[in-house]
């Protein structure tokens, strides 16, 4: 099948579909692979290295729509207002769509879409399950947002983030709160964290703790109860109480940090206003805020869509298409994330795609099929956050056992003392005066045994093994003081314990010996 | 040499003995200490062949292809030939030995103890000097019973503990319907058997009759116990099998009234027992449900079953993980020693540690089939000791780990041991590796361990599966680091 990559027409979009590298790796699967000329300028890719890879170069953008079975594309179709024309009309009937899509926002677009008995898979409605997490592109779009946000952010921050200690005085280091630790969060966090700044973390999902503490950043604890995550790895909306703990929370750091990245979002709904005028008015001068939710309508109530704009003298960062800004960066994990789709839908590698709907991976992903809208997609199976573990599993084992024991506790410790002393006395009882010699340093060399075998290093329990087994050939003198008895038989038993018990000397402390020399430093 | 003198050199001895067992307590002193052990073997041996015991002549006849030639073969002629030949049986084998097969070697010695504690306990039965009455008659009958019968026990347990090892027998266990009825009623038997040899040789009677037949029927329990333990279980049976084998050497030392043989058997005892212990508690077992064999079934409901799919790379992937990571830790498991990776292993953790990262071992008390087994094979591998670490020492450290490598290793690693009360090793403690960034791990195929419990390990986001013979996967990867 032929598989066509149009340069991307909306404002600002510097992605692309597809690089060379991944354009190669999908020729392997049995696809041809054309390329609109100069589809990848933006992400500093030429049209010869795209031609390098074997890839064709179509000039004509109708042409390249039409010959093409399946389109990949960044952005969802829309008017190219160069041709003046939608770009769903150059779609060819019944191809295929791989894009974002974002079908709840776009249902003009879907119906459209159906209408022209496309097939389309929607890039945002990958499932999250950790077998789809190779195509996943959200994630890794979220990843480059994360990351270019606190590049963004040191761009209007007029200090540095490391603190030094200088000739020329001290320099304090920036304090960074990132709010909501997803995939852009945490990458965020390791931005900032790897630039030297000061780096707190919020999230209303408490299994993400462990995740920001391994990123060596603060957790802040809200002294509240509420569970926040939602199905499938996402957050949800919660409750008044919680809210209102929230922003205290946030009001209280507003005055401290120097720098707030804001990355809450909630699937289907306006970004949560997490940060208020007020808060922007409490921060010191020269303070940035770069809120990666503006798409949604911002997490703080000042921001401005796509803008950059100084208020109450913080600069609040709007902007929608960081990933667009590392363009080449994000090129290549999208081009990576669509080629494993296509691993996904061409299991033959015979170059023809199979939307096999049993797979839950590639129907999360279908949002029409052959022209019958699919979305959106039962829920799914598996989530990606673990399910929540109970605080202590080894209890009802341990409480049913008890119930099940007729014996007090008591006794049944006691239980071994008293049989011990009984069998004790016993044997005190009847065993005669020569018995309880041996008997005496029978015990007192179990309790050295004891003592001693305890200080043995874990590491050396095999050479331990090796030279008791050495040792516990002692019973050759048993052998010995018996073999000179006439008794002719017990004279060759005797003899054939010596053999027996001379090869375990021997091979016992040689081979202690032998494993020994091998512990080097 | 007096009697005293000869008591004294005991004494000397024993003192060696207990000293060369302290001595391990580190990797400095084990030397020495082995050295001591030798020298109290020596001077024990020495002193009773020179103490009056071993004397002159024997009544036996030799004859030799039926000729004539007869004489009288000297005692000290049988003692040379046995030491001569027993030694360098056991020379061949201490420097032949792989030490992947140390745990076969070790089970085989155990065996060599037991059958030589049942054949001086038939000498000591059928010498008829020994002229003892009453009571203390009776313990010394009681204590020849139980020195064959334990020395029975161990000799059989660890024959097929050998063949265990040496997979000449399956490793699985063999459980039989109704197999502690068995087990108690091969116990009664002998206790029955007990008080008939004691009548008998009250009697004056053919106490040997008895005796056979309890030594049939130790052997017969010897042979049913360790059959019914699991591959798994091999290390707590290897130290079960080694305390027995000092037992039967203490009971020996009753019958003889040999004060030397009740000390070190009583040393070689605890030893073996504080070991089985030791391996008991790494899985959490107890030592009871162990010996009686399979596993218990006790635990309610059913495990968690386990969902999800493995994420499996390749060789030069895993290499770029390790390129990667700072702080490296590798946990071997029994699949490394049948794979005999070790080198493989030692030249990677080199060429990592020449790039200036951080390689540690974690060794868990029960990976391998004996204590200590891992460590022995990574020293072999000339692994230094000081970045072996145990699993208590290096269980918290988990978190600052970038990469964990469990080679060959399932049960050891497996998290439903911690959070799954249902699971049939709830409850054992676990090398913690998935809470470090990655864990690769290195498996044969996808199936179950010893315990034949599924492992969410494997499945888990942060794991990647490298699939195939450890050996050569890990060449795959040394070369891949390399170039």
């Amino acid at each position: 099948m032929k598989i066509g990559i149009p340069k991307e027409i909306h404002h600002g979009e510097m992605r692309v579909a597809t690089t060379p590298e991944a354009a190669a790796q999908i020729m392997k699967l049995g696809f041809s692979v054309s390329v609109e000329s100069g589809a990848g300028l933006g992400a500093n890719i030429p049209d010869e290295a795209y031609k390098e890879a074997g890839v064709e170069i179509v000039t004509d953008t109708r042409a390249l729509w039409k010959q093409s079975d399946i389109i990949m594309k960044v952005r969802a179709p829309e008017r190219n207002l160069k041709l003046a024309i939608e770009e769903i009309d150059l779609l060819s009937q019944g191809a295929c769509l791989i894009s974002f899509i974002w079908p709840a926002q776009n249902e003009a677009l879907m119906q459209k879409l159906a209408a022209k008995h496309a097939t389309v898979l929607a890039m945002d409605s990958v499932p999250r399950m950790s077998r789809a997490q190779k195509l996943d592109a959200l994630s890794s779009m979220a990843n480059i947002a994360g990351y270019r946000a606190i590049v963004e952010a040191a761009q209007y921050f007029g200090r540095f983030f490391t603190g030094q200690i200088t000739a020329a005085g001290k320099i304090p280091p920036a304090k960074v709160l990132i709010i909501g630790a997803g995939v852009a969060g945490l990458a965020a966090i390791g931005a900032a964290k790897g630039m030297g700044a000061i780096v707190r973390s919020f999230d209303t999902r408490p299994e993400v703790k462990e995740q920001i503490e391994s990123m060596d950043a603060e957790f802040l604890m809200l002294d509240f109860k509420e569970e926040g995550g939602g199905t499938g790895g996402y957050a949800k909306t919660m409750s008044k109480e919680f809210i209102d703990a929230e922003m205290a929370l946030f009001a209280e750091q507003a005055k401290e940090v120097d720098i707030i990245v804001t990355t809450a979002l909630i699937p289907g709904k306006p970004a949560p206003k997490l940060i208020t005028a007020a808060m922007v008015e409490s921060m010191k001068p020269g303070s940035v805020i770069v809120d990666l939710a503006a798409e949604q309508g911002g997490n703080c109530e000042l921001t401005e869509k796509d803008q950059v704009v100084v208020k109450h003298d913080v600069t609040l960062i709007g902007y929608t298409n960081l990933p667009s800004r590392l363009a080449n960066q994000s090129s290549q994990l999208y081009a990576t994330n669509l080629r494993h789709l296509l691993t996904e839908l061409c299991p033959e590698k015979n170059g023809v795609i199979i939307v096999n709907m049993d797979d839950e991976v590639i129907r999360g992903t279908t949002v029409i099929k052959e022209g019958n809208i699919t979305w959106p997609p039962p829920a799914p199976k598996l989530s990606a956050a673990p399910a929540p573990q109970t605080e202590a599993p080894a209890y009802p084992s341990v409480l049913e056992q008890q119930k099940k024991s007729i014996i007090p506790p008591v006794v049944k410790q006691l239980l071994p003392a008293i049989i011990g002393g009984l069998i004790l006395f016993g044997i005190g009882a009847v065993a005669p005066e020569s018995f309880m010699t041996h008997f005496t340093v029978f015990v007192l060399a179990v309790f050295v045994g004891y003592q001693v075998i305890w200080n043995v290093s874990h590491s050396l329990h095999t050479p331990l093994m090796s030279v008791t087994n050495a040792i516990s050939s002692i019973i050759v003198i048993g052998a010995l003081v018996q073999i000179s008895t006439p008794h002719a038989t017990v004279t060759i038993l005797a003899g054939v314990s010596i053999l027996l018990a001379s090869i375990n000397i021997v091979g016992g402390f040689l081979v202690t010996r032998r494993m020994l020399e091998m512990f080097r430093k | 040499m007096s009697h005293s003198l000869v008591t004294m050199s005991y004494i000397v001895a024993a003192i060696l003995f207990i000293l060369s067992l302290s001595g391990l307590s580190n990797q400095e002193t084990a030397r020495k200490g082995n050295y001591y052990g030798m020298l109290g073997m020596a001077i024990a041996v020495f002193a009773t062949i020179l103490s009056g015991a071993v004397n002159g002549k024997t009544g036996i006849e030799l004859t030799i292809f039926n000729t004539a030639l007869s004489g009288t073969a000297t005692i000290y002629g049988i003692l040379i030939v046995a030491f001569i030949i027993g030694g360098s049986i056991g020379a061949k084998a201490a420097f032949t030995v792989e030490m992947t097969q140390m745990p076969e070697l070790v089970a085989i010695m155990h065996s060599l103890v037991g059958l030589a504690a049942v054949l001086v306990g038939y000498a000591n039965f059928m010498d008829s000097s020994i002229s003892i009455t009453g009571a203390e008659k009776t313990i010394h009958e009681l204590e020849i019973y139980i020195g064959i019968l334990i020395g029975a026990v161990t000799f059989s347990g660890s024959v097929i503990a050998f063949g265990k090892l040496s997979e000449r027998i399956s490793g699985k266990p063999m459980l039989l319907p109704g197999r502690h009825w068995f087990n108690l009623m091969l116990l009664l038997a002998s206790i029955v058997l007990g008080y008939m040899f004691l009548q008998q040789t009250e009697d004056g009677g053919n106490a040997i009759i008895p005796l056979a037949i309890m030594t049939a029927i130790a052997l017969i329990f010897g042979i049913h116990m360790v059959m019914a333990i699991g591959g798994a279980d091999m290390p707590v049976v290897i130290s079960m099998l080694n305390s027995y084998s000092g037992w039967a050497a203490a009971a020996t030392g009753f019958m003889l009234s040999n004060d030397l043989l009740i000390v070190t058997g009583a040393l070689v005892g605890s030893s073996g027992a504080i070991l089985s212990y030791i391996m008991c508690q790494a899985m959490n077992r107890h030592f009871l449900s162990v010996i009686a064999g399979g596993f218990g079934t006790s635990s309610g409901g059913e495990a968690a079953a386990i969902e999800g799919e493995v994420q499996p790379i390749d060789a030069g992937e895993a290499a770029q993980l390790l390129q990667a990571a700072k702080n490296i830790m590798i946990i071997p498991g029994y699949g490394m020693a049948v794979a005999q990776a070790q080198h493989t292993v030692y030249e990677i953790t080199k060429l990592l540690r020449d790039k200036g990262k951080k390689v540690r071992f974690g060794i868990h008390p029960v990976a391998g089939r004996m204590p200590g087994h891992m460590n022995v094979l990574l020293a072999e591998a000339k692994v230094p000791y000081d970045i072996v670490f145990e699993m208590d020492e290096i269980n918290d450290d988990f978190v600052n780990v970038d990469v964990s490598i469990v080679i060959g290793a399932n049960d050891i690693v497996n998290p439903s041991a911690l959070n799954d009360p249902n699971s049939p090793i709830a409850g054992m403690p676990v090398l913690e590796c998935w809470k470090g960034e990655t864990t690769i791990v290195l498996k044969r195929s996808m199936a179950s361990g010893y315990a034949g419990v599924g492992n969410p390990l494997f499945v888990l986001e942060n794991t990647r599966m490298l699939f195939g013979d450890a050996n050569t996967t890990l060449q795959a990867v040394l070369k891949a680091l390399m170039g």
